[in-house]
């Protein structure tokens, strides 16, 4: 007699627990249920990442660091069940590696992107980027999971927190990802991810005042509504590379602060 | 009446050369020295000293709305024999409790070491006219107090009033007589350790016996850092004048292990002439079963359950 | 009502609050008997058949015996760097040599308490500054080096960073982990290969390293470790397959190693010494401008090279500050390293010893006033008292001449303009002190001091991210930072 597998229950990640939809609905994806999220789950994700924008943004990169480089651990960790649930081993791999990659950005960015100014006059002057705040980040259809990392990872290490809605067709490896998220010592909120219909909660998420900058790169058809949403709080729009590794996708959600301070006896 | 001394907006002390300059705190390098102080490893009999030294340094305390008799006399004995099953355990410092429950402390503690002190001054918030302070003040002190903790006027400091400040600490030591002032600066208000020092020096310049942390109402409270600063402001008092002034470490402080950091910090600040009750106190509430878990822990080697000891 | 007691009003105050010994647990490491030379991935014997011991300064015990690395040793060990370096480590994807670095930096943090009590039995400095700093700054090293690794275009850019090749690496005892960190994490991620030789009196964490290495499953020969004394390091100096050398020591053995490189075209980085001034203004933040000044010459026992050996404070607060720093000094526990109470352990070597205390010989032969708090040392091993010297002139050997010990000499000025002429007026320039309150006088200082490091308010921290090194006679090229890169990298 073959042994009956317990089945795995998907249910959302929003502020480092796993909650379902407050709305109670679900939606098939992959053979399986999976939550189907309602605007009211995204109105409390963006809320537990604007809760926890605060320590993660000042955290010293160096800790970001080592919490990301932690996200690769867990990740290569869970190399069979993520390839299930991918393209393979070969796109877990590949996803690995990319979180090590961004993970050793954290502690160099002001030295690649900032720097001291020489103005023409007795002042110390400098510029530092900083973390814009809440990103809200609709991830692409495909690759499921190399596509997710690729925009999620250059927000979080510079700081940022993100609120995730995941591929609608093949949702499953967002929320493995999550799971190893939560085992890494992630602080809760600082990654939210949703589950659902994309042309159901992408509006809310682009309209929202407490969101900081919008990644349109899953968008499709919709982006350009999505970007007159965006506008009414002058939200930082980005379509990013849906496969790249560079300092410039972390730039994109970074402020730049430049300081001045007299020289003088 | 009292005479404040003019002092000009910008609160530079005069300058009389017994005062020592306000100047300025380092936080990074404040909470840096705290840190590395609070890291001592306090082993074996220092451990044990320095359990009975928090417990003969405690002011047991009670400020709630709802104290009544019945809870303050419950406290005062369990103020006066911590463990009855241990009789080396020393009695505490002192009972402290508002005006009204002065009656039924003083009844309970005499004839023992035990002190009672009160607060006053609209204490928590210091929010009333000078003179309904003082008189409370008076009040206190007639119904048997031993000592009293009074409340500066924050609204008065941090809109620069500095004046105002200290002339309110020189009636009420006035109307104390006798009687010991300690006068609370409420920390976790006061916004940087700048403004801690110079409350506590202004404190002493009105004539504080100790100078307190916290009513125990708003956190953060004694945290190490600000103790710190408080002990460095009374150790500049002591070599500028010889005035040795007490202080008080209160709120936040529910663990052994916080009180004998605090030791730690007045033992290498201050000395250990500053390691008595006549100079250095620990205000708290639930800390006693704390230290006496720990001190029974030393003694058997077994850690404890609160079952154990009474809750009062 | 039952009896209530008399109690006495108080216990009588003690003399003093003793802490009682804290000594952390020794067994967390386990000491082999002898150590071979560690090439190519395996323990070698010395062909030079030679052995040293390595001996515990708080006690004069020896601790182990160590293999001598002769000329011969050195030239195993660069064939092995070299293979290595050909056999495919720069050819490595950039990306994998990251993970090999990152692998160690973890293992570091993993094994974190076993190195510190090493690292305090070996060199003798407090266990809670290795368990602390050297430790977490020595992990934290690899961590950013790590990243560094597959990111070179970015550091950069336009100009084709390739490896160097082999490097030769020669380092002090004052931090031997955190030398070895500042040393092998940079020249890896830049893809090259080392032959690292410890100094000679602490050899034992390079030597447990190697254990981390295995771990990490890093190839053979990326890094070889060749102890030994002066004379290994003057090998590995002029052999011919090195590319690279780079040295932290004195001033005048960094001399001598120009000297030797001179016309070779061989790449060369020097970290020597220092007389760093540290500067306190009367509007500082006092009682933290003391801890700042005592941080910087007695932590470490003054074993640094760039310790504030000079302060400098500004007449009108004078007695405040001296008062301030002679109170502190007496609260220094000097005593058992591995005591976590122990504030300054033992000076590191005989020789380091006879050398402070000829200095402070001179100090008070020239003039200057000397105080040392009363202090009870022990009988065996290397002590030396906290020291002061007021009353310093410029010229005095114990203002011009680095200590390496925990000596302080004072001095004053009154003015800005006269505390950098004094400052800088010195053939060493790599770090300096600065202590007040005013923003714009802490920029204007730094812009004007000769140093390479400045320390504004605090003193002493260290960084990877932060680029350390020295002006003038106290070396060139910088340690740490994007700049760490630099001297391991070839450019178009």
């Amino acid at each position: 007699m073959s042994r009956l597998p317990v089945k795995k229950t998907y249910k959302l990640y929003v502020g480092g627990a796993f909650p379902r939809s407050e709305s109670g609905r679900s939606y098939e994806a992959e053979g399986h249920n999976v939550a189907r999220a309602s605007r009211k789950d995204l109105r409390d994700a963006v809320k537990a990442a604007r809760g926890a924008f605060g320590k993660w943004s000042t955290m010293t990169a160096y800790n970001r660091g080592q919490v990301l480089y932690r996200i690769a651990e867990m990740l290569e960790a869970r190399v069979g069940d993520l390839a299930r649930v991918t393209g393979g081993a070969d796109e877990v791999d590949r996803t690995v590696d990319r979180w090590v990659w961004y993970a050793g950005w954290a502690d160099k960015l002001p030295q690649v992107l900032g720097g001291a100014n020489p103005v023409a006059a007795p002042y110390f002057n400098f510029t530092v980027p900083e973390p814009t705040g809440v990103v809200g980040i609709l991830a692409p259809e495909q690759p499921a999971l190399a596509g997710l990392v690729s925009r999620l990872a250059p927000v979080i290490v510079g700081g940022n927190t993100a609120v995730v809605i995941a591929s609608e067709a093949k949702p499953l490896a967002a929320i493995e990802l999550s799971e190893a998220l939560a085992t890494a010592d992630v602080p809760g909120g600082v990654v939210n991810v949703l589950t659902g219909y994309k042309r159901e909660l992408a509006p809310w998420l682009a309209g929202h005042m407490d969101v900081n900058a919008l990644d349109l790169s899953g968008a499709d058809g919709e982006a350009d509504e999505l970007e007159q949403l965006a506008a009414e709080n002058v939200k930082r729009v980005v379509r990013g590379s849906v496969d790249a590794e560079s300092p410039w996708e972390i730039e994109r959600f970074l402020e730049m602060k430049t300081v001045w301070h007299p020289i003088g006896v | 009446m009292a005479k404040a001394p003019a002092l000009t907006a910008g609160f530079e002390l005069p300058l009389e050369p017994r005062l020592p300059r306000i100047g300025s705190v380092d936080q990074v390098a404040v909470e840096e020295r705290a840190a590395s102080l609070a890291r001592r490893s306090i082993k074996r009999d220092a451990k044990v000293f320095a359990l009975e030294l928090a417990v003969r340094c405690m002011d047991l305390t009670t400020l709630e709305g709802a104290d009544t008799p019945g809870k303050v006399a419950a406290l005062a004995t369990k103020g006066i024999r911590p463990d009855p099953s241990d009789p080396d355990v020393p009695s505490v410092a002192a009972i402290c409790v508002y005006p009204n429950l002065v009656p039924t402390a003083v009844d309970r503690t005499r004839g023992t070491s035990v002190k009672v002190a009160s607060v006053a001054t609209a204490f928590p918030s210091g929010q009333s006219p000078t003179d309904i302070k003082v008189e409370e003040t008076r009040a206190a002190v007639e119904l048997g107090a031993d000592e009293i903790d009074m409340v500066i006027d924050r609204g008065a400091f941090l809109s620069g009033r500095y004046a105002k400040v200290y002339d309110e600490i020189v009636r009420v030591k006035d109307a104390c007589g006798d009687v010991h002032l300690k006068v609370i600066l409420e920390t976790g208000e006061l916004g940087t350790y700048d403004n801690v020092r110079r409350a506590s020096l202004l404190a002493i310049a009105g004539g504080a016996d100790f100078i307190k942390t916290s009513t125990g109402k708003v956190s953060p409270a004694a945290t190490l850092p600000v103790t710190l600063v408080m002990l460095e402001a009374i150790r500049d008092v002591y070599e500028e004048t010889g005035r040795m002034v007490g202080m008080k470490a209160a709120g936040g402080i529910r663990s052994a292990k916080q009180a004998w950091q605090h030791f730690v910090l007045v033992n290498e600040t201050l000395g250990p002439d500053w390691l008595t009750p006549e100079l250095f106190r620990l205000g708290a509430s639930s800390l006693l079963n704390d230290v006496l878990m720990q001190l029974r822990k030393e003694k058997t080697g077994r850690y404890q359950s609160l079952d154990y000891f009474t809750i009062d | 009502m039952a009896e209530l007691d008399r109690k006495p009003d108080r216990a009588p105050v003690p003399a003093g609050w003793d802490y009682a010994p804290a000594p952390e647990a020794r067994d967390v490491v386990s000491i082999q008997e002898r150590y071979p030379l560690f090439i190519g991935g395996e323990w070698v014997e010395p062909r030079s058949g030679e052995w040293f011991a390595t001996v515990d300064p708080a006690s004069e015990e020896p601790l182990a015996e160590v293999a001598f690395a002769g000329p011969d040793d050195v030239d195993v060990a660069v064939q092995a760097a070299r293979t290595a370096l050909a056999d495919g480590w720069s050819n490595r994807s950039p990306a994998e040599r990251a993970k090999y670095l990152f692998r160690i930096a973890r293992i570091l943090q993993e094994r974190s308490r076993e190195f510190a009590v090493l690292e305090s039995l070996d060199g003798g400095k407090p266990i809670k500054e290795s368990r602390d700093v050297d430790l977490p700054l020595a992990a934290a090293h690899f961590f950013y080096y790590a990243g560094w690794a597959d990111k070179l275009e970015y550091a950069f850019p336009n100009r084709s960073p390739r490896p160097v090749g082999v490097a030769g690496q020669i380092i002090p005892w004052n931090f031997p982990l955190l030398m070895l960190a500042w040393k092998v994490a940079p020249a890896l991620a830049a893809g090259n290969t080392v032959i690292l030789k410890p100094a000679e009196t602490t050899p034992l964490s390079a030597l447990l390293f190697c254990d981390v290495l295995r771990q990490a499953e890093v190839p053979p020969g990326v890094v070889n470790i060749v102890t030994g004394d002066g004379r290994t390091g003057a090998e590995l100096v002029t052999h011919p397959g090195v590319d690279k050398i780079a040295f932290t020591g004195s001033t005048e053995v960094g001399k001598a190693i120009q000297r030797q490189l001179a016309g070779t075209g061989k790449r060369l980085t020097l970290e020597l010494g220092g007389k760093a001034a540290n500067i306190v203004f009367d509007d500082a933040a006092l009682d933290q401008a003391v801890e700042g000044i005592v941080n910087g010459i007695y932590f470490n026992q003054g074993h640094v090279c760039c310790a504030g050996s000079r302060l400098f404070v500004q007449e009108s607060v004078y007695d405040d500050v001296l008062r301030k720093l002679k109170r502190r000094m007496g609260t220094l526990r000097v005593g058992d390293p591995l005591d976590k109470n122990t504030d300054v352990g033992a000076i590191n070597s005989r020789q380091q010893l006879d050398k402070i205390t000829e200095l402070v010989r001179a100090g008070e032969e020239e003039g200057a006033d000397i105080y040392q708090p009363p202090c009870r040392l022990p009988e065996k091993g290397y002590w030396f008292v906290p020291t002061v010297f007021t009353n310093v002139a410029q010229s005095y050997r114990i203002a011009q001449e680095e200590i390496f010990g925990p000596v302080l000499s004072v001095l004053t000025f009154r003015t800005p303009d006269e505390a950098i002429e004094k400052a800088n007026n010195t053939p060493y320039g790599l770090s300096a002190g600065v202590w007040t309150e005013k923003g714009s006088r802490i920029l204007w200082m730094a812009q004007r001091l000769r140093a390479g490091v400045i320390w504004a308010n605090t003193y002493n921290r260290f960084d990877p991210a932060s680029p350390f090194g020295g002006y003038k006679e106290s070396g060139f090229g910088r340690e740490g930072g994007r700049h760490g890169l630099e001297p391991y990298l070839d450019f178009e």
